[in-house]
């Protein structure tokens, strides 16, 4: 929570600067942030390749629980599907590209802006951060209505660090591994949906 | 845009190149150009006037898909326990 605090703060700080002009016009017009993108991609990547445990401590899952996250996919495909119905100035490609940040706002929010432009990149952050206070918040009454697979599957992309503790409460000790797991795979698909989607 | 996912791909080669040797910063570089990523993304959003006047109606639509993604993925998630139990169940 208090890491996500800190991110928005980041972003309310840029807003204010924005909205009152506190700032040089050229930040904006040499297109940085796109070179900044792809030192970020470029980390994450590294991130991903450098760690041994990567791929190795998913071995001890039930078989039937690898399918956790195509189920969250298809899920908040068909769930975003049902709502851009509601969503009239949208596409459902660019709903989908929305959808497809699964919680994780900070990357899904950047990748929509340069693809897509600053308004629906700020749906993309908005409606991913309110994903994650939505999992933080109703985790209890997912377990109690949806049982043990609900929050993990509701904290999509961040249920391997942001919303983790709170779904081990929940949910319990025997889930953490497949909140970890989960929350890598669906992690590791954010960039390649959110594209595929903004590429349509 | 593709030329993202490309950096991104590289990333992952070169840190496997170099599995031997753990990397300990990057968690610290990437959580720093996020914050500079979203700084810019708030300054870019700030300095667009139609964005700011649609400010509520983009946070509601952002709503409706919040909630959307959020439930479905949730009710999916429920299919799958549901099959999980009974299984569990006939042992």
């Amino acid at each position: 929570m208090k890491g996500s605090l800190i991110i928005l703060s980041f972003f309310a700080t840029g807003l204010l600067l924005g909205i009152f002009r506190w700032f040089p016009p050229q930040i904006l017009s040499y297109n940085f942030s796109f070179y900044v993108l792809c030192a970020l991609m470029f980390s994450v990547g590294i991130s991903v390749g450098n760690d041994p445990n990567s791929f190795r401590q998913f071995r001890s899952l039930n078989p039937r629980l690898i399918f956790l996250p195509l189920m969250t996919i298809l899920g908040t495909f068909l769930g975003v599907f049902a709502v851009s119905f509601l969503v009239k100035d949208r596409s459902l490609a660019n709903c989908l590209a929305v959808g497809s940040g699964f919680g994780y706002y900070s990357l899904s929010s950047i990748l929509i802006t340069q693809y897509k432009g600053v308004e629906l990149g700020t749906i993309a952050l908005l409606s991913n951060i309110m994903r994650e206070v939505m999992t933080l918040l109703l985790a209890p009454w997912m377990v109690k209505y949806f049982g043990k697979l609900a929050p993990i599957s509701a904290g999509g992309a961040t249920t391997m660090d942001i919303t983790f503790p709170i779904i081990v409460r929940n949910s319990g000790k025997d889930y953490a591994i497949v909140s970890i797991y989960q929350g890598f795979v669906v992690d590791f698909t954010v960039p390649f949906l959110v594209t595929f989607f903004c590429s349509l | 845009m593709f030329i993202v996912i490309a950096f991104m791909l590289a990333g992952i080669a070169v840190g496997f190149l170099f599995r031997r040797w753990k990397i300990r910063f990057i968690h610290r570089l990437i959580l720093t150009l996020i914050w500079l990523l979203l700084f810019l993304l708030g300054l870019e959003v700030g300095a667009n006037n139609t964005v700011i006047q649609q400010f509520g109606k983009l946070g509601f639509e952002a709503f409706l898909l919040a909630t959307g993604g959020t439930l479905g993925s949730v009710i999916f998630a429920w299919l799958l326990w549901l099959s999980f139990r009974s299984k569990t169940d006939e042992r």
